[in-house]
């Protein structure tokens, strides 16, 4: 009976709908397939009502009404294109156009922007006003990761929302106000200055060109140009199930081949896979866990840190670097797959095919913006020269690709080179959120028990999915005779994706109320698969779908568990000698974290 | 602790350290330090649990919270309409020309700040201005000199 | 006609009743007896948006809340206006008492004066005062405290909303409606957000009655209201006159013999030009016949010397600046207007381009977020329309 009463109906463009109360009149426009422009407008995002593009006219009110922030009235008449309408959009775009650095043809986001696709749609006069752009804007590049440039801001706030709301990081802030309001960091400063985390969750849900990765595609068609270099390019798991949006695929289209098949097109020496690095981590990762839990409960180490998290997610190691420096002993020291790859690709790699390494330049092609950031760490030069030379995101692929003029939709598919080409159904997991969970849990059970982790095929279902944060427990019985301390042990594990979700985990371990003992927390909501470096648009609808292409991926693999990769074995009897976290594993695969300022 | 953070602790222990105590803590700090400095920003926000660019959006959203440092009198002379056909240039000229600063600056002895503000809410006693929380109307270039000798002779 | 001009001191004068006298009378009734006087006697807000005030003190005593506010918005920063500062310093507890009676009628147990920072010298009168009032609550057992709330110079902050996000620690940016502040209000409790005037004068409707309030004023525009008046005319300050007065009489009253216009609410009202004078009447929209503005109270008298461009660029200055900035149309719009009468003055832009300027002032009048967005054209429009040739020439 309370579903019913709460079932209201309204009539839109004529047609009656009935939608639950609460719903927007943008929603429920949305229902009946009756698309009306927004660009402040985001799913992810809580309703902010400012650009005003979504305007309808409500029968009786005087005013037009902002569609996405009125909820339905029971028996309202609303109309999303009568002329009072149409000719106040066409306005309203024409007034953002004339704020707006109008030289599209040199934007970045060219034709995926949405305040050129509005202003085309409704063939805006560049010339209707007068520009009230502010003279003199400087593009801010000071930062690794992300440009931003406030010459192509609409003031749309889905940034600063971003930042507050989903990361909790709060780095950017609207300042000022009137004709001086503008999208700030503290006091102005440039991007490298504050307190950004890389994550590059604002590229994603800006409408336009205002806030984009920076670019270094040009610097790799250098390398590839030059004869004397050997350019590397390992690729993340999340990078395989999006690359196709960018070159007119459905999202989760599956073009591993074909990727593959480009890279090598366009000239990489060799296309190899982060999954293969991500087995490694699972082993060296999985070692650090249960050697932490060995201390704690067989030697009561009082001073070991559990719960151990996750270090795969550089916006998150800065994160937590920023907010919660006095708990960086709980970070897992393993580097994340990309600083791996790049440790061993100008070391083991280097030696395997005999090129010298300060010949190899290597690219990692990542979902990420906070990657290019983390490459440039001036502790990541373990192999004597600076690891991971450029961190390209999808998006940078996506034009590497168009700039090489291949026809994607043609090109057969291609497998990945060796060495450190190989993977298993666990690294390509890592994309998804809980997927290094689950990794892990595969492996580690394994090496505790000596059978299979108790899930159905392996498919631990309780730490997959895009809820906020999850949880697991797995019971450690008849456990092998090394592990007998763990006998009877319930393992408790928890999975957060989003660093607002992150932010819940640090206060339980801050509080000392963390009933866990081993963490995954990636930056970005869905994991890497939406990622800060990942196709736009990025939203639950495409993050479901990327991410049901991974499991895919994971459940057509022979292989699904880390340690079984035959290149795993191979790497710790050739090269790395005494076994996970021996001492080359610990000069190479090995890191340490920086405290940073908060404020 | 620093001579700002003892300022700052001293508003929060006065105001709260709720979200609704930014706005007086804001006013308090530039009471004491006739602008809002980036220090004062930062302790703000680590007593409030906020972000600092955070507290930044807010003092800039107010034109009496500058965050750029201002003299220890700050004069604001109403420039909305009415004032303005009341002659507000020539009580501009005057105080310039006294203080030898133009209208967004400060004097090299940090004494005075010369600011435009909107109006004052004193339409009927134009031209009108501020000197920090004091207000003087019906302004003339002679009432003028008479109100910054005073000014000038205060500590 | 010529005796709606006459001074009613209704507001501003001394009654034999005190203000405390008339809110103990009023908390010995019944809240909603006293609701349902207020909707009748057709009060409404008096800081220019003109919604009854009786209703909104209905919704808010309805609503569910463990905590209610009652606010008084003493933001006075509408260009031309005055009389909030001339309340509070000649009649306060009348405020306070106007405070006092809502409070008890929604549930309300703390209450908030939103001084703006230009008042700031108020405030050791107005604690006075306020402490005073406390003592009357204590007497009369009203659980009720009232708080200062100073702003810092942000005109925005004088719509209701704007100025609760203000109060919350958020930019004094306006909020969505709805959710309206009488549900979701102050830190999301019920909250009743009255004007200084509002309150004096829903305290003036238990002072005399419904019957002796709707004497006074005309059809829809009830009671008497405090006019600022400024601009060319001998005789500016505050008066407390009675709604309904033409145009015409006011001038002449007011005047300096040669008024070329009135700007009727201020900046974000109407300007009034010689022509239409005797066709316009104060008060709010009702039946009328010609114009009927309603208005803060702001009454901005130009005369023959002044331009009407320079007058129209400094309120498009003072709304660029003053503009919250969120919403695109308020924000772009106010920067349109302006840069665009410069360049129709200049002659880079043909006096058509006015044409495009008026359409796009309905289009922020019918797009803005709030009610100050919606009327910041409004003097556009008005100036535009009646003294075109003095933009172009």
């Amino acid at each position: 009976m309370e579903s019913i009463k709460n079932i209201i109906s309204v009539k839109i463009n004529g047609i009656d709908v009935s939608i639950e109360k609460g719903t927007t009149i943008l929603e429920a426009a949305r229902k009946i397939n009756v698309r009306i422009p927004t660009l402040c407008h985001h799913e992810d995002l809580c309703v902010a009502g400012n650009c005003r593009v979504c305007v309808v006219e409500v029968e009786g009110a005087k005013n037009l009404t902002a569609s996405c922030a009125a909820p339905c009235e029971q028996n309202m008449v609303i109309k999303t294109n009568t002329p009072k309408v149409r000719s106040a959009r066409k306005d309203l775009i024409a007034l953002l156009v004339s704020e707006h650095n109008t030289q599209c043809t040199t934007c970045y986001r060219s034709t995926n922007c949405e305040l050129q696709a509005l202003a085309s749609e409704y063939n805006v006069d560049n010339n209707t006003y007068l520009s009230v752009l502010k003279p003199g804007i400087q593009v801010d590049r000071s930062s690794w990761s992300i440009e931003k440039d406030d010459s192509k801001c609409v003031r749309c706030q889905r940034c600063v929302r971003t930042c507050a709301e989903l990361q909790h990081v709060n780095a950017i802030t609207v300042a000022h106000k009137g004709k001086d309001m503008k999208i700030s960091t503290f006091m102005d400063l440039p991007m490298n200055e504050v307190v950004c985390v890389n994550c590059g969750q604002c590229i994603i849900h800006c409408p336009t060109g205002a806030l984009t990765e920076r670019r270094y595609f040009d610097d790799i068609w250098e390398a590839i140009g030059d004869e004397k270099k050997h350019v590397v390019i390992n690729t993340a798991p999340s990078v395989r199930v999006a690359i196709g949006e960018m070159l007119g695929y459905a999202p989760g289209a599956h073009v591993t081949g074909k990727m593959v098949a480009a890279l090598k097109k366009i000239g990489f020496d060799s296309v190899l896979d982060t999954n293969y690095t991500a087995d490694l981590t699972i082993v060296e990762e999985g070692t650090e866990l249960l050697g932490r839990l060995k201390s704690k409960i067989k030697d009561e180490d009082d001073s070991v840190a559990l719960p151990m998290i996750t270090s795969c997610s550089p916006g998150w190691v800065k994160f937590i670097e920023h907010m919660y420096p006095e708990h960086l002993a709980h970070l897992s020291t393993c580097k994340s797959p990309q600083q791996m790859f790049g440790a061993l690709a100008k070391t083991y790699y280097a030696e395997k095919i005999g090129v010298k390494p300060e010949n190899i330049v290597s690219v990692a092609a990542m979902p990420c913006a906070a990657k290019k950031f983390e490459a440039n760490r001036p502790e990541m030069k373990s192999s004597g020269y600076q690891d991971i030379d450029a961190g390209l995101t999808t998006r940078e692929i996506g034009h590497m690709i168009k700039q090489a003029g291949i026809d994607f939709s043609e090109i057969s598919d291609s497998d990945f080179d060796s060495i450190m080409g190989d993977s298993t159904g666990a690294a390509i997991i890592f994309g998804a959120t809980g997927g290094v969970m689950e990794a892990a849990l595969r492996t580690a059970y394994e090496l505790i028990t000596g059978r299979d982790v108790p899930f159905d095929r392996l498919n631990i279902e309780p730490v997959r999915g895009l809820e906020g944060i999850k949880h697991a427990a797995v019971k450690l019985e008849n456990c092998l005779e090394a592990y007998s301390f763990l006998e009877g042990v319930e393992l408790r594990v928890a999975v957060a994706h989003g660093l607002k979700n992150a932010r819940v985990i640090m206060d339980q371990i801050k509080d000392g109320t963390s009933p866990y003992h081993f963490i995954e927390i990636m930056a970005c909501p869905g994991g890497c698969i939406g990622g800060g470096g990942q196709p736009i648009p990025t939203n639950d609808k495409v993050r479901m779908e990327r991410i049901k292409a991974i499991y895919e991926d994971d459940a057509d693999c022979k292989l699904r568990k880390s340690h079984e990769n035959p290149e795993i074995k191979q790497i710790y009897d050739e090269f790395l000698k005494d076994g996970p976290l021996g001492h080359k594993s610990h000069k190479l695969l090995h890191t340490h974290y920086t405290k940073r300022n908060r404020y | 602790m620093t001579k700002t953070d003892m300022m700052v602790k001293e508003l929060v222990d006065k105001y709260g350290s709720k979200r609704e105590s930014l706005l007086p803590i804001l006013q308090g700090v530039y009471d004491l330090e006739h602008f809002v400095s980036d220090e004062a920003m930062v302790s703000i926000a680590r007593n409030l649990d906020l972000s600092s660019a955070d507290v930044y959006g807010k003092s800039t959203f107010y034109s009496f919270l500058d965050t750029i440092p201002r003299g220890k009198f700050v004069i604001r002379v109403c420039k909305t309409i009415v004032c303005d056909m009341h002659d507000k240039n020539q009580i501009v000229d005057t105080l310039e020309n006294i203080l030898k600063i133009k209208v967004g600056e400060t004097t090299l002895n940090r004494k005075f700040s010369l600011l435009y503000t909107n109006c004052l809410g004193w339409c009927h006693k134009g031209p009108a201005m501020l000197i920090n929380d004091d207000v003087y109307t019906d302004l003339t270039p002679e009432t003028i000199r008479e109100i910054i000798t005073d000014y000038k002779n205060r500590e | 006609m010529q005796e709606r001009l006459k001074r009613l001191d209704v507001i501003l004068g001394i009654h034999p009743e005190s203000p405390y006298q008339v809110m103990e009378k009023a908390l010995k009734r019944a809240p909603k007896d006293i609701i349902s006087d207020l909707i009748d006697s057709g009060l409404k807000g008096r800081g220019g948006a003109g919604f009854l005030t009786g209703l909104k003190w209905k919704f808010a005593a309805a609503a569910d809340g463990d905590e209610k506010f009652v606010v008084c918005n003493a933001d006075e920063g509408e260009p031309g206006t005055f009389k909030d500062r001339e309340i509070l310093t000649l009649v306060p507890k009348k405020v306070l008492a106007g405070m006092g009676i809502c409070a008890y009628v929604i549930g309300a147990r703390k209450g908030y004066i939103y001084l703006r920072g230009e008042y700031k010298y108020l405030v050791p009168h107005l604690e006075r005062e306020i402490a005073e009032f406390h003592k009357n609550c204590f007497k009369l057992e009203l659980d009720f405290n009232i708080e200062i709330f100073l702003g810092s110079g942000a005109y925005v902050c004088g719509e209701e909303t704007a100025l609760l996000n203000s109060m919350e620690g958020f930019r004094g940016e306006p909020r969505n409606k709805p959710p309206f502040p009488t549900n979701d209000g102050y830190l999301g409790k019920p909250t009743v957000v009255n004007n200084v005037e509002t309150l004096v004068s829903a305290q003036v409707v238990s002072r005399i009655g419904v019957e002796e309030f709707k004497k006074l004023g005309i059809q829809d525009s009830h009671g008497s209201k405090l006019f600022s008046v400024s601009g060319d005319t001998p005789r500016p300050g505050i008066y407390d006159l009675e709604f309904g007065l033409s145009l015409d009489e006011f001038v002449r009253e007011f005047g300096d013999g040669d008024t070329k216009a009135v700007q009727v609410g201020g900046a974000s009202g109407f300007c009034v030009p010689r022509k239409k004078f005797q066709s316009t009447t104060i008060g709010f929209p009702g039946g009328l016949t010609g114009d009927s503005l309603p208005t803060g109270g702001s009454m901005m008298i130009f005369n023959s010397s002044r331009s009407m461009y320079n007058v129209l660029r400094n309120y498009l200055d003072f709304f660029e600046e003053e503009s919250c900035g969120q919403c695109t149309p308020c924000r772009i719009g106010c920067q349109q207007l302006k840069v665009g009468i410069e360049a129709v003055k200049r002659g880079d832009k043909d006096p058509e381009y006015l044409q495009q300027l008026l359409k796009l002032t309905d289009t922020m009048k019918i797009t803005a977020k709030c009610g100050l967005g919606q009327s910041v054209a409004n003097s556009f429009s008005s100036i535009v329309d009646n003294f075109r040739e003095e933009m172009i020439y």
